[in-house]
């Protein structure tokens, strides 16, 4: 189960990396073919499994003038593809504290109002790897709805392609993520478990059972184990 | 779609899907739990821990003489990245009250709670903060908070998961601080799975008794990530994150007390000194080792850094013996190979079945229980389905999650699963996923106590690099809740320390004392480490570069 660059036997193709022609195998994703040509990638580079957003990338094919997004690590080459990665994009984030911030539609109005810019132009859904409708929640934090925005914003990795592409200058990532936040803190119901059992614990109710299973034998405890009810799925 | 040649084994998991569906609804076990000899089989015959070559014994240090995987022994058997003797020990560069070195969640936590006890704090990390395994868990965090569940059935449940080796003050740790981590995640705004009453949606993981796994759809650790990073940026003043930074040696003093970290700037190529009265390792694991040459589910830059710095400083190790191979790690398509499929998919009803279409196991055993049945299964019992290019997996019969579920229960809890096939035009409400065990889990590392102090004075660890916790085996969504319980722990204790020290002269003593190891042991190599990075390109590229011989990055 070795992690192997492509075999060398695969058919190769040629691919314009910044600009420079190289040979790589057929079947690669962008990242394998920016490793297999030599590069050791420091920016650019996280974790090689679509839910860092290190990896945003820019591309062409001959063939077209449009300017295609997406994940390294998730893109498969095709030949003629000319690319380059984001290493870094110097995007606005609003320093906040979140205990002060109201889950309404003026903290957006307040610390994100480039927000009320958005031009519907869809840009920003275009150019997502995850196929996020981006347009569609920043248009319903427009319209005060934090619910929703949390809602189609969950799957974010954040690598900022929308950012890049955004003629508004909205910072959508750093938009949803505080969106988010005030829907979980304020807007999700709050269940009575997890706040009586927080109840018992300051109680010292579990203190005993578990010094007892501190100090029990282990083959004593191992029964104990062994013996223990399963509860269904 | 899968390739012609499958497709007979496809129509035969197809044709027993019926039959399995109908046990999973009627409540009873699908298949019976295994006892306590029959997990000790099949370890010890399949589980590759315990194949012959794995491991080796330490000859320096403070382990030196005990048995560790050999990968690990190899990282430590080598040289510093630097001579202590060209290095300016005058200049500091940054002071600080408490240094946190890694990036991820247990890094994070650390520097929130070192903040909010009065320290100044430096996070120095590899690559960004968040770039981390944290991000990476799908399936959840345990957590102890159904009325029918408590502290003590997870303790329980982690200590039998870890074959009774876990030590029991961490294990309380872990246990007793679960509730309280989900609720202050929860007012840091993460989004955690709801029913209509508010409470929690909890399922049921391998090795558990009750339903206490906590979810965020598939996307757990990227949901807490994404906020600890949003939180952590958000105090510029007290908290300042030198990214592409990575630590490569420990800095002491005169007295023996750890005194910050030489940090490398992977862009400048210098050498940078953090004088801190405290400091945290938080660097996670050691997938990116490729242990026995698997793939793995780690990210990049998850090459056991904080281990071998910690334990040239004189740290001891625990459990450095016991890797975790995730059971469903993706065979098929290559492109995705040895991605991690969550326990989410087992969760929520998905069977792992050979290729005659036959359940072969209880689906939630264990992981290391559960990793070696699947071994079995393509090896010894040769069911395994193999690919054009070699590889053997099993089906993971996810299509029975919509009949058990509803359907829609996959695009609604398990997107990035549903994300990740449907790129390579794969429908897994409709087909099974290829799979075999996949390098996870750094299952021991730094020994530390129940306030994540090591045995160095002004050393501390938390989370992956740690060892202890979860014995010789963890549970799913035991890491994730591994990695808050203990970062903010050590960002506590860090701070409230960093109030006390008196730090003396600085030195890196501690190295030549190394290197004088390595020559009376009479090891002679040319490695180097930490590694930092994995090394992707091809031998003939490598050559090129006259870098060959290299164990990841060295300039």
């Amino acid at each position: 189960m070795e992690e192997k660059t492509p075999s060398p036997k695969a058919k190769m193709i040629s691919l314009y990396i910044m600009g420079k022609k190289y040979e790589v195998p057929e079947g690669s994703t962008i990242m394998g073919a920016l490793e297999y040509a030599g590069y050791q990638l420091k920016r650019g580079c996280g974790c090689r499994e679509g839910f860092c957003g290190a990896c945003a990338t820019v591309y062409r094919t001959t063939d077209d003038y449009k300017i295609k997004t997406g994940l390294a690590c998730q893109t498969v080459v095709e030949p003629n593809m000319y690319l380059a990665q984001i290493p870094f994009f110097p995007a606005n984030k609003a320093l906040y504290d979140l205990d002060e911030l109201e889950p309404s539609i003026s903290t957006f109005q307040e610390i994100y109002p480039e927000l009320f810019r958005c031009v519907s132009c869809n840009t920003c859904t275009k150019a997502c790897p995850q196929d996020l409708e981006v347009m569609d929640y920043i248009q319903a934090l427009i319209r005060g709805d934090i619910a929703q925005a949390a809602d189609l914003s969950f799957d974010c990795i954040m690598c900022g392609l929308c950012a890049a592409r955004c003629p508004a200058e909205i910072v959508q990532y750093n938009v949803a993520v505080l969106a988010r936040r005030l829907y979980g803190k304020y807007l999700s119901k709050k269940g009575e478990y997890l706040e009586s059992r927080l109840k018992e614990i300051k109680e010292h109710k579990y203190d005993k059972e578990i010094e007892e299973f501190m100090h029990m034998d282990r083959e004593s405890f191992k029964k104990k184990y062994y013996a223990r009810d399963i509860e269904k799925m | 779609m899968y390739p012609e040649y499958m497709q007979e084994s496809l129509k035969l998991v197809e044709k027993t899907r019926p039959e399995r569906l109908k046990k999973s609804l009627s409540g009873e076990k699908v298949f019976t739990p295994m006892t306590d000899a029959e997990r000790g089989e099949v370890l010890t015959k399949f589980h590759p821990d315990y194949k012959a070559d794995a491991r080796r014994k330490i000859r320096i240090g403070p382990n030196r003489g005990e048995n560790i995987t050999l990968e690990v022994a190899d990282l430590l058997e080598s040289h510093s990245r630097i001579n202590p003797d060209d290095f300016d020990l005058s200049r500091v560069d940054y002071d600080t009250d408490v240094l946190v070195i890694g990036g991820g969640g247990g890094g994070a936590g650390a520097a929130l709670l070192a903040r909010e006890n009065g320290a100044k704090v430096i996070i120095a990390t590899k690559l960004r903060i968040g770039d981390a395994n944290s991000m990476m868990s799908q399936g959840g965090i345990q957590a102890s908070v159904n009325p029918n569940d408590s502290p003590a059935i997870h303790y329980l449940d982690a200590l039998g998961g870890g074959h009774f080796d876990n030590k029991p003050d961490l294990v309380r740790a872990l246990v007793m601080d679960a509730p309280l981590v989900i609720k202050w995640l929860e007012e840091l705004g993460v989004m955690f799975d709801k029913d209509s009453n508010g409470n929690m949606v909890t399922m049921l993981g391998g090795g558990c008794s009750r339903k206490r796994m906590h979810s965020a759809r598939d996307y757990t650790g990227a949901a807490i990530m994404r906020v600890l990073r949003d939180e952590v940026k958000n105090h510029p003043e007290d908290i300042q994150v030198i990214e592409f930074s990575p630590a490569i040696e420990l800095l002491m003093d005169e007295g023996g007390q750890v005194a910050g970290a030489i940090l490398y700037n992977l862009e400048t190529e210098e050498y940078i000194m953090v004088r801190a009265k405290s400091t945290i390792i938080a660097t996670g694991g050691f997938g990116r080792l490729h242990i026995k040459e698997f793939a793995t589910t780690n990210h990049y830059g998850a090459t056991a850094d904080g281990l071998v710095l910690g334990y040239r400083a004189g740290a001891n190790l625990l459990y450095m013996d016991s890797v975790q191979y995730h059971p469903t790690g993706a065979v098929y398509p290559e492109q995705i190979l040895g991605f991690l499929i969550t326990e989410k998919v087992r969760t929520m009803g998905a069977q792992p079945v050979n290729k005659f279409g036959e359940l072969f196991v209880f689906p939630l055993e264990p992981r290391d229980v559960e990793s070696s049945s699947f071994i079995r299964e393509c090896t010894e019992r040769g069911k395994g389905i193999i690919t054009h290019t070699g590889r053997v997996g099993i089906w993971l019969d996810s299509p029975l999650i919509e009949l058990i579920n509803g359907e829609g229960a996959i695009q609604k809890q398990l997107p990035a699963m549903y994300r990740q096939y449907n790129r390579f035009d794969i429908d897994i409400t409709k087909e099974p996923m290829l799979v075999f065990p996949t390098l996870h889990y750094q299952n021991g590392g730094l020994e530390i106590n129940d306030q994540c102090e090591t045995k160095i004075p002004n050393l501390y660890a938390a989370g992956e690099v740690s060892g202890g916790v979860h014995g010789r085996n963890r549970l799913m969504g035991n890491s994730v809740l591994d990695y808050n319980v203990f970062g903010r722990r050590a960002g506590i204790a860090a701070a409230l320390n960093a109030k006390e020290v008196k730090l003396g002269k600085l030195t890196l003593k501690h190295i030549k004392r190394y290197e004088r190891e390595l020559q009376e042991a009479d090891i002679h190599t040319d490695k180097i480490s930490p590694m930092l990075l994995p090394n992707y390109t091809t031998p003939e590229v490598r050559a090129r570069q006259l870098t060959a011989h290299y164990e990841g990055t060295l300039r």
